[in-house]
This record gives structure tokens, sequence and C-alpha cells, in this order.
């Protein structure tokens, strides 16, 4: 039990289990021919089918229960506050599960040139009274109970009176946030707590004016139909949003430090501090003159490398890779699109550019609260 | 007394009843034109259109989700009510009134219901929006209401983070701390955002940390009393009312873009 809880522990380390999920990624989730055979071929489609699912509730279960009987995972667990956060594993796995399990039904029925299960005679249409409105009325009690007992049975969380001296170690933000906070690790705040959520706000709400749809597509679950669409906001809803909150609750202790799950909060965890800048890294290392005094020279490396990622790399990307895509929704649409995929793959970038060279800022003008 | 009126339940009696049919007009709905009246004379239920299409009631389609959310709305809005009648937002009695609530106060788990109740309301939304993208219904012609439907998360979110402060106890004053500290980093609007510095008079900064949009947002330089006010205001009334507005649009658009989508 102890080398499971030692393996879960080396496991669950962002830079082990974030690179897992990301390479697996694209094979649960294929968004494209050749990610779909080895989907596949390695039966990872069997995850959406309903052994598929037991078996996931189970695993996840199992966990829960591993976490429930260890001294350590047990703090963290039994939090009141923390109880949503395993309401929000559930439920996700099983609404991601439901809708993909329903979209491989619907792309078998239209593989065999049938309608979508969805699809109904316009003429046979039900009532609202009584079918819709007892429907309602008996989920809204079943949820009512549900949240009553709930309430019953949890107390809501109240710590000691609000102390402006005494700083929580660590401090977290509401739950919901903790996807930001963990963002804070690898962009400083004026991305990670402005510019980033603004982004996702605004692209969330581009997604439908950005894509190549028709509203003849809409309305049914389907992957087929969707697939990149899917991926792509999978990837960021599921991953950059829903693990990394889940890191923040579960793996992040004092000072912000990995912790595994079954391992013990020690406040006093040395983590050493060796992330180095982009002109550091310039300057100093491979030219070796030392940083120049004028700003703009010194980050000139870092403000070229943001400039190719956002102004060059989309060129390229249309000319080379994206170019069927161009041509179907114009330059414009192609424009946002590019810039809302590129920066939220900024996360992940830097993220592995902190791990594998302990870079810490690209462009780094601390003395105009500009870092990158 | 005929046979036949004998047998009448004492729920038909009630349908037949002037009071009844002063309130529904159309009676016990029991034909097909009385049920259809049944959900156009009702001004709640009248959200709803009278027929739907067959999907369109079933639970793996539509999970429930959006109805929930409103629902925990309008949970959240009477729990909070009756919550307001016992909190004062002072620093002084913020954290004493949140104990007496669950101790003194009659039916003591008002707090519960309504903390739970938001928690899961971050969750029906979020779940709403997961639902609502894989089929698709995101796409043309409801492509505004995709995007109300995002800023009511956004909305959402925050009446969420105002109320995690009201408790005034550790997890709420930190929690709040943490999450606001961004603000000071706003680009232009933050006084350690970039830009900042050169919204400057002369040697005068405009920007600093007693005029940023932190500032505005705690009403201070830190959490305290003045944010604790700020707080409560914008999550009892401010952002209720705008969730209201966006609400409205919202169920409205719904019908207006052609009802609960589905496959042509």
């Amino acid at each position: 039990m102890d080398a499971l809880k030692h393996a879960i522990d080396l496991l669950s380390a962002p830079t082990i289990s974030f690179t897992l999920i990301t390479v697996l990624f694209p094979f649960v989730f294929p968004p494209g021919d050749w990610f779909e055979k080895i989907h596949r071929k390695l039966g990872f489609w069997r995850i959406w089918t309903k052994p598929g699912l037991y078996i996931s509730l189970v695993l996840i279960t199992l966990f829960f229960i591993m976490g429930y009987y260890d001294p350590n995972f047990n703090i963290t667990l039994t939090k009141p506050d923390n109880f949503p956060i395993i309401l929000l594993v559930y439920s996700v796995v099983i609404c991601t599960w439901l809708s993909m399990y329903k979209a491989y039904e619907n792309d078998k029925r239209m593989d065999r040139g049938e309608k979508p299960a969805e699809y109904n005679d316009p003429d046979d249409k039900v009532l609202v009274w009584p079918d819709l409105v007892y429907i309602e009325f008996i989920a809204l009690i079943i949820f009512m109970v549900f949240l009553i007992v709930w309430s019953v049975l949890v107390a809501a969380p109240l710590e000691e009176p609000a102390n402006p001296a005494a700083t929580p170690n660590p401090s977290k933000a509401p739950w919901y946030f903790l996807g930001l906070q963990e963002m804070l690790v690898y962009y400083d705040p004026w991305l990670a707590g402005v510019i980033f959520p603004g982004l996702i706000i605004v692209g969330l709400m581009a997604i439908p004016y950005i894509t190549t749809s028709s509203d003849n597509l809409s309305g049914f679950y389907s992957f087929k139909e969707r697939r990149v669409g899917i991926f792509l906001f999978m990837y960021g809803f599921l991953i950059l949003w829903i693990f990394l909150i889940f890191i923040g609750t579960f793996f992040r202790g004092p000072n912000w430090n990995f912790f595994g799950p079954f391992e013990y909060w020690d406040p006093h965890k040395l983590v050493p501090l060796t992330n180095v800048n982009l002109s550091e890294y310039f300057w100093v290392k491979w030219i070796k003159t030392g940083l120049p005094s004028n700003i703009l020279l010194r980050e000139s490396i870092g403000f070229i490398s943001v400039i190719i990622y956002l102004g060059v790399l989309p060129v390229l990307l249309a000319k080379y890779v994206l170019n069927d895509f161009l041509k179907k929704v114009g330059p414009v649409k192609f424009s946002f699109f590019v810039f809302f995929g590129l920066s939220m793959l900024s996360l992940p970038l830097k993220m592995y550019l902190r791990w594998m060279f302990n870079l810490k800022y690209i462009i780094a003008i601390p003395e105009w609260f500009f870092n990158i | 007394m005929s046979k036949k009126k004998s047998k009448q339940t004492l729920i038909e009696r009630m349908g037949n009843s002037q009071i009844w049919k002063s309130i529904i007009r159309s009676g016990i709905p029991r034909t097909r034109r009385q049920r259809m009246h049944a959900i156009l004379g009702s001004v709640f239920l009248h959200l709803h259109p009278a027929r739907l299409p067959k999907h369109a009631v079933k639970i793996g389609y539509t999970w429930c989700m959006g109805g929930l959310s409103f629902f925990l709305f309008v949970v959240l809005t009477i729990t909070g009510i009756m919550l307001m009648f016992y909190y004062r937002p002072t620093v002084e009695y913020a954290y004493t009134d949140i104990i007496d609530l669950g101790e003194q106060v009659p039916l003591g788990i008002m707090r519960e219901l309504h903390r739970w109740g938001a928690h899961a309301m971050v969750l029906t939304v979020w779940l709403h929006m997961l639902r609502v993208f894989m089929t698709g219904s995101y796409k043309p012609p409801r492509e505004f209401n995709w995007g109300v439907g995002v800023l009511l998360m956004t909305i959402t979110l925050f009446l969420s983070f105002t109320g995690y402060l009201l408790p005034w106890d550790q997890l709420a004053i930190w929690a709040v701390t943490v999450g606001t500290n961004m603000a000071r980093a706003t680009p232009f609007l933050g006084n350690e955002g970039p830009g900042a510095a050169m919204l400057a008079i002369g040697d005068i900064n405009l920007v600093h940390a007693g005029s940023d949009v932190r500032f505005a947002l705690l009403g201070g330089r830190f959490v305290g009393e003045a944010t604790l006010l700020r707080f409560y205001v914008l999550h009892c009334i401010g952002v209720p009312f705008i969730a209201m507005i966006f609400m409205a649009v919202h169920f409205w658009r719904i019908r207006k873009d052609g009802g609960i989508s589905g496959p042509l």
C-alpha cells in the first residue's frame, strides 16, 4: 500500500501528471484521422462505453477511499470547503462521459445513414403540461432534498475570526479560482490574474463566431462532426481548468509548494529557486557580456520571441498548416482563432519552459511591472 | 345528486370552484386545449412554449443543468433574504452573527443551504455550459445567447466570490485578499500593473495604491471594514441585479432563437 501511495505521489507531480494527460489527451479525444486510428487501436474508445464509466468511477472512488484512510490526505479531503471539489470530480467525469457516450452512439447512427437520436418528427410534439412541468417539479424536489441533506450533514466552514496580521500558509483563493492561482506559478499577476481571465471570457464568447459552424449541425451530441472543436474546448475545460483546480486544492501546500496527495504538508519543505530569465540566459550565459543597461536592448530577445510567437507563427500556420481552415473562414476569423489558440497554448508552453530550462521570464522588466 | 356527480373527486370539485377558476382560467388541465392554456396563461410557466419536441424533455439530453442553475438562483435569493435578517456587515458583528446563525437562529441550516447552494450553482453552471457545447447548441442562431451565457457564468463566479468574504473569518479575508491582489496588476489601472507609471502628470502618479482599480474594489488599501460593506452591497443587490437582467435576456433569447436546440 505504501509503495502504491508513493507511486501516486510521484505520478501526481505536475511535471509528470500534466505531461501524461497532455500526451494522452489527443488519443482520448482524437482531433484527426491519425489520432482516431491510434484511439481505436489502443482501445481508448472503451472509455466512452458503459464499462468505461463504471471502471473510472470505481477507480476514482478507490482513490478517495484510500485518501480518507490516509492520515495526510484525510486532512485536505475532509475539509468542508473541499467537498464541492469531490462533487466536481464526479459530476464532470459523469457528464463528460455521458456526452461522449451519446456522441459516439449518434456517430454510429449517422454512419448508418440514420438521423441522430435527438431527431423528432416536427409534428410529433409533447405538451409541456404535463410532460415537462412534472419532470421539472420532480427534479427540483430531488435536488432540494439533496441540498437539505448536504446542509444538515456538513456544517458550512467557519474558521477563526478574520485576522489581518496572521496570513495562513498556504493562502488560497476560492476553489473555482484555483486554476487561475495555479497559473500564477508560471505567469505574473497581470497575465494570470487579469489578461488570461479576460481572454478566457472573450475567447469563450468568440467560439460561435470564429468556427466554421453551420446551424444544421447543432442540437445533438456528436463527436465526429466537431472533433477539433471538442478537442480544444475539452483540453481547456478539463485540463487547464478542472485539473488545475484539482491540483490547486489537493496538491498545493505551504508556500504553494507541490505535495503529493499522501504526503505530509511540511511547511519547511525547501524547493530551490533557480529560475533564470531569458535575458540572463542570452547575455550572461551565451554571449558572456553581462546584462546591458538599456532595458529594451536587454529584453530584445524576449520581445523578438513574443513577436515571433504571436506575429510570425500565425502567418506560418496560415501558410503551411491551417491553410484549409483559413480558406474556409477568411483572414479575420482566422486571426482571432489563432490568437486565442496560441494564448491558450502559452500556458502549457511556459510550464514546460519552466520545468525544462528553469526559465523565469521571457521578457523581464520588473521596473515597469512588465514580465511575461 | 346523480351518480355521475357523486364520483367527482375533491380535486375536480376544487377545480370547478369560482376561486380556482379565477386564478387558473382553464380549470383543471385535462384536455389538450386546457393543458396548452395552463402554460400560456401562467406568468411563470409561459417561459416555456406550450409544446416541445420529444428530445427536449429527456434528462439525458438537457441534464436539467440550466433549469437547476436558475432554481439554485431562486433558492439562494430566498435563503439570502433570510440571512439578511440576522447578518450585519460590520467588522464588529459579522463573525458573531454568522455563529449566531448556526446556534441561535431557528432553522439553523439557512447558511449551509446558502453556501452549499452557491457552490452547487457554480457546478451546475459549468455543466450547463459543457452540455451546450457538446450538443453544438452555441452555433448560429444561438451565438449571441451563448455569449450572454458566458457572461452569466462570470457573474455567477463573481456573486460567489463577493459572498465568500461575508463570514469574515480567516478563510474569507485571505481568499478575497489573494483574489483581489490580482487587481493590483491590472494593466494601466492597477498600481503594480504594466503601463500604470505612464499615467502621470509630471511627477504626480495618477494610478497609485490609493486610487487604482483594487482600491475601488476594496474601498481601501487592504481588505477591511469598507471592503466588507462594499462586497455586501455587491453581493446582495449589485450583482444579483445585473444577473437578473442577463437572465431575462438569456431566457427570452432561448425562445426567440428557436427554442431548445435540436437536429433539423
